[in-house]
């Protein structure tokens, strides 16, 4: 049966609780409804969100489709949703996620290491339960498509009814219908009263509050604010725009993580962009005491003020084939300082990290002891690109034999290098002097030279190395950000729309010679009776207005 | 220099002004049927110097944010002290606002006492103003800031309706679970005010315990030393390995588990001890003085007020702070994480618990408007909501560290 | 009831099949995505991407250059102590099935020539040691741990990945799938 019918004789659309025709409450239906709508504080009354239009998904639930959807239509499963999202989301705050633990952990083995050495069995458990990614994980991922799911279907579902509803508002109500208003009010006319004249005062007192009034013969109803009831819909829109432009960076080239070390005076590849950059030169500022607004005791410590790299970007014509001679071609220079990142198109570049005062080169002076210790010449020898052979003086050069950037004696008792680092470098070098046909060979190793032969006629003088900043810069290309800022416009018009204003209502009928008074709100209710005692004033009729909720 | 010492005189110029302006608002509702009194009468005229009171120390804190804002050179939104005082100026704010639409006294009754342990929570926290560093070197640092810290103002008020509400209507007549709900609600209450009370008590008599723990950390000459961890309250849990380089009034009856991370875990575990200690033994003092339930002490003042009324003002409050809160705390946090991090959300703990708070308040509305759920069951979700804000201030920032952990207590 | 007429019962079927299908395959793509979290990662069954190096001692080598055969792509680094160990293996089964269509290539990650040099004589290394001096193709192969070991056959197409120390028989069993 798809029908219900009236008293009055109209047949209605299962759903519907008040009848389209003469506004009369369906009692069949009141008694039906167990789970959306019914006791919405107005006791028996039917809920006034749609003036009683049936709700699209409460009238089938024949197929599994249906089913599906009527599921997902429901304000009591979104709100399920949102708590077990609201849950999840503190128990991933309980111990941190993956990204955020404080030291390096390079493979599986050691972020489950880390969890249980760190947090005992409770982080034991929290790791095999997968609660160390859980936002990425896809039961997780689930909720939220199924959050969006709920925002698109109830949306849908309660657009129609409420298009309806405020588009035909119904002036003459049936009496019950105003009876069963939270506020209300009635007064006898005496005799001599026109009914007429009553509405006219009224709506004009109403007009003067901003009421858009409609007419119906003696029979008034006045309204304002409806917009406000389109606010939910929209600030849904709003979200469900926002999940789009979340769910969008997930399409290959929307969006980028990356992260890349420079040296100073380095050029590399930006990783998985056409693009390279080079750090011409980085800094650390600090606030000097002048500067601060209030002496403070640091304890010789000092406050950054700014971390900034002077950075060059350039876009790799060659870029088809990584590793291949790049022709470089400058796009964008300046400074990537915290907040202000250097943005080419698409891509950013944002100051994250540094690691201050590292080792560039080492710097030697060579002396000829024969000579009554007569500096040679200066010697410098690149960590990171080392020559394999200088010049130094006339006819005199040092040959690099072996280079270990980050020295360590291996097992085997073979020099070796712990990383490719250059953290403790060692050098083995060959003075030749071709004039004096001398060879001699030295290791410096640790501020220390160690010369071949004890009695050497060469050696070297340490002098000051190079030290250098390494910035760490993070890439990132997020081609959603215009959709997901939409999204966030959208609904923050729609909240706006639907919490600071109300949809207010007031009725004025004649029946019987009485005069009936009623109102309806969905918010502020304070407002709106206000409001209606200052109508009872100026009307000058003596009504008590009644409020239903407190009988 | 003088414009800093005339900022803080402002400053405790308004918490004084607070504090007056409570007690007058008490006298006003409690002192309605002392003898020889019009009650209407006597509501109206305390309530309204009251009122004034609150307006005035309001100005002085405006002063207050004026003045910090010129000698900083940035809103006063940058360390904990800050934020607190400006969460807290944004509560009377938005209790004056509520005020001027409902005009009821009994709401200052409640949220004035709120701004007092509020502003002196702040207090707890050092109070220097200190150079912006490089991550909070952006105008969004006072937009988002700014904005989240009047939602959560005005959902605070949304709170003290709600706790409203239940005081007026949970029957007290017996012993129910709402009665036992509200007197942990109010416990809760006092653990805060017993912290704030050990704090600043135990900060000038100067009794601190320093230990030693027994990790290295780099000094400022570069040179590794043991770390130490000096407790202002005396000491009930010494953090793990450590040993007492300064005793102070008392011996650590025990030791915090190995897992609790970071050098502060023990001494911040200490302040949670003390803060409940304190709490409860306030109220038991409380019980002991009234006998009977907090709850049934402060009923009567709001007798006579229409609860329905209460229950619209609370959700009133937070159909406003939620907009507010939603683009302050996500909406232009997304968009400074997006410029300082270059991703607008990073799953960061201080994030997540902002999604928390909304994704709550969302629910709180659905549930209302959708469920019907007003009166008794709003009014506890309210307080619930502004517990989770109270986590997401005071815990995440101070236990859980991430992204945004300020330096501070 | 106008324009909402077609909201009759068939095509309103019809209209609730079509939204929940929308979002259902919203729902896997996001499931999906969650899965792969590195949709530029190097996987076995996709081709490897193509790189040109220079190699220690001439001439670049690009990867494409060597369709046709079998590769095999080895990360290594001095200070890695397995790279050590399986490079006399590598280098004995280079030799055995070079005239076969295979070729080892060694990808040294960031060192320089004068680290890398007496290494490779030490260990009487033949096949070709390519240098990536800024670990730009380290970076693109996603290297976590090394040694390791890629197994691309003629088309280009990756057929193993191997992290860790391979010895003679694993590589002789690997390189059985990549030969021409």
């Amino acid at each position: 049966m798809d029908q219900r019918k009236c008293e009055c004789g109209h047949a209605n659309p299962v759903g519907t609780l008040l009848c389209e025709s003469c506004g009369r409450p369906l009692e069949q239906e009141l008694t039906a409804q167990t789970g959306e709508a019914a006791q919405v504080g107005q006791a028996a009354f039917p809920d006034m969100r749609y003036e009683g239009m049936a709700r699209r998904s409460q009238t089938y639930t024949n197929t599994l489709i249906d089913r599906v959807w009527n599921t997902f239509s429901s304000v009591k499963v979104a709100i399920g949703i949102i708590i077990v999202i609201l849950i999840a989301s503190a128990i991933g705050t309980i111990f941190p996620q993956q990204q955020y633990i404080p030291v390096p952990v390079p493979t599986e083995a050691d972020v489950a290491r880390f969890y249980s050495e760190t947090y005992g069995t409770l982080g034991q458990i929290y790791y095999a339960l997968g609660f160390h990614n859980m936002y990425s994980s896809w039961w997780f991922v689930t909720l939220l498509v199924a959050l969006g799911t709920s925002l698109v279907i109830c949306s849908l579902d309660r657009v129609i009814p409420l298009y309806k509803a405020l588009n035909k508002p119904r002036v003459n109500q049936h009496v019950s219908f105003l009876k069963g208003q939270k506020l209300y009010g009635e007064a006898e006319l005496s005799a001599e009263t026109q009914p007429g004249a009553v509405a006219d005062k009224a709506a004009e007192a109403l007009r003067k509050k901003g009421y858009r009034i409609f007419r119906d013969g003696d029979a008034l109803m006045a309204e304002k604010g409806r917009f406000s009831r389109w606010g939910p819909y929209i600030n849904h829109i709003g979200l469900i725009i926002f999940l789009i432009g979340v769910l969008m960076r997930n399409i290959p080239g929307f969006y980028l993580d990356q992260f890349v070390w420079v040296r100073e005076g380095q050029t590399v590849a930006v990783p998985d962009t056409p693009y390279y950059v080079k750090n011409v030169a980085y800094h650390t500022e600090y606030w000097s005491e002048e500067e601060m607004p209030q002496k403070l005791d640091l304890n010789g410590g000092a406050i950054p003020k700014k971390f900034q790299t002077d950075a060059i970007l350039y876009l790799n014509k060659n870029a088809d084939l990584p590793g291949a001679k790049p022709e470089l071609i400058e796009v964008k220079r300046g400074p990537i300082v915290v907040n202000h990142p250097m943005i080419y198109e698409d891509l950013s570049l944002v100051q994250s990290g540094v690691q201050e005062m590292q080792l560039g080169a080492l710097n030697f002076v060579l002396i000829d002891r024969q000579a009554g210790g007569k500096p040679v010449g200066p010697i410098k020898l690149d960590l990171y690109e080392p020559n394999p052979e200088l010049q130094v003086g006339d006819g005199i050069k040092v040959r690099v034999l072996e280079y270990f950037p980050d020295f360590i004696m291996g097992p085997d008792n073979k020099p070796a290098t712990k990383t490719n680092l250059p953290n403790n470098p060692m050098f083995a070098l060959e003075v030749i002097s071709e004039k004096d046909n001398v060879r001699e060979k030295m290791v410096y190793l640790r501020g220390t030279i160690i010369t071949q032969k004890a009695d050497s006629r060469y050696t070297l003088e340490i002098k000051m190395p190079d030290l250098i900043d390494i910035s760490g810069l993070m890439v990132r290309i997020d081609k959603a950000v215009p959709v997901i800022y939409f999204g966030a416009i959208i609904f923050m018009i729609g909240v706006v729309m639907g919490f600071f204003w109300q949809h207010r209502r007031i009725w004025v009928q004649f029946h019987e010679g009485r005069l009936l008074l009623a109102g309806h709100t969905n918010k502020n209710w304070y407002g709106l009776r206000r409001e209606m005692q200052t109508l009872i004033e100026q009307t000058e009729l003596p009504i008590a207005l009644e409020d239903r909720s407190k009988a | 220099m003088q414009l800093i010492q005339l900022s803080d005189w402002l400053l405790d110029i308004a918490f004084v002004l607070y504090v007056l302006s409570s007690i007058v608002f008490v006298v006003a509702m409690t002192g309605k049927n002392w003898a020889g009194r019009d009650p209407k009468q006597h509501e109206l005229k305390y309530g309204r110097t009251a009122y004034w009171l609150a307006v005035i120390g309001f100005l002085a804190q405006t002063g207050y944010v004026v003045t910090r804002w010129i000698a900083g050179g940035h809103s006063p939104t940058s360390n904990m002290f800050e934020f607190i005082a400006f969460l807290d100026y944004c509560i009377i704010l938005a209790y004056l606002i509520i005020y001027r639409i409902y005009k009821l006294t009994v709401i200052g009754m409640f949220v004035l006492p709120l701004g007092v342990i509020m502003l002196a929570y702040s207090y707890v926290f050092p109070k220097e103003v200190t150079p912006l560093i490089p991550a909070l070197q952006s105008y969004w640092l006072h937009i988002h800031v700014t904005t989240a810290a009047l939602g959560e103002g005005i959902l605070a008020v949304g709170f003290a309706a709600g706790l409203m509400y239940l005081v007026r209507t949970v029957p007290q007549d017996r012993a129910t679970k709402s009665t036992r709900w509200l007197e942990f609600v109010l416990a809760v209450v006092l653990m805060l005010v017993g912290f704030i009370g050990m704090d600043s008590t135990f900060a000038r008599l100067d009794h601190k315990t320093v230990f030693e723990l027994n990790q290295e950390q780099e000094n400022n000459q570069g040179q590794m030393e043991k770390m130490k961890v000096e407790y202002t309250l005396p000491a009930i849990v010494a953090p793990n390995g450590s040993t007492v380089v300064k005793a102070g009034p008392m011996t650590p009856l025990f030791e915090a588990p190995a897992w609790m991370e970071g050098k502060d875990a023990a001494r911040k575990l200490n302040t949670m001890l003390w803060s409940v200690i304190s709490g409860l033994v306030l109220y038991g003092i409380l019980r002991l003085v009234f006998r009977k339930r907090l709850g049934a002490v402060m009923q009567p003042s709001l007798n006579g007020i229409d609860p329905e009324l209460l229950d619209e003002i609370s959700y009133r409050a937070i159909s406003i702070g939620y907009p507010v809160f939603t683009l302050g705390a996500l909406i232009f946090a997304m968009i400074w994480a997006e410029e300082a991090w270059g991703r607008f959300w990073g799953w960061d703990p201080k994030e997540v618990w902002a999604l928390i708070v909304w994704l709550f308040y969302s629910a709180y509305l659905h549930l209302r408007l959708s469920r019907g759920w007003i009166g008794a069951k709003s009014a506890w979700m309210s307080v619930i909501g502004f517990v989770i804000i109270l986590i997401t201030l005071v815990v995440v920032n101070l236990v859980i560290a991430g992204l945004h952990s300020y330096a501070g207590v | 009831m106008g324009v909402w007429t077609f909201m009759d019962k068939s095509n309103r079927t019809y209209i609730r099949v079509a939204v929940l299908g929308v979002l259902l395959v919203a729902l896997v793509f996001a499931v999906y995505s969650s899965f792969v979290k590195d949709p530029n990662a190097v996987k076995v069954g996709r081709d490897a991407p193509n790189f040109s190096l220079e190699q220690l001692n001439g001439a670049s080598i690009t990867l494409s250059d060597l369709r046709g055969k079998g590769v095999v792509l080895n990360f290594w680094g001095t200070w890695c102590g397995p790279c050590k160990q399986e490079m006399p293996a590598l280098q004995k089964q280079y030799e055995a099935y070079k005239d076969k269509g295979l070729v080892v290539v060694g990808v040294n990650i960031g060192e320089s020539p004068i680290t890398v040099e007496p290494f490779v004589k030490q260990f009487g290394v033949t096949f070709p040691i390519l240098l990536d001096r800024e670990s730009q193709i380290t970076k693109l192969y996603r290297i976590g741990p090394i040694p390791t070991t890629f197994f691309i056959d003629p088309d280009g197409e990756v057929k193993e990945i191997f992290v860790g120390q391979l010895n003679e028989d694993m590589i002789a069993q690997k390189v059985a799938k990549i030969l021409p």
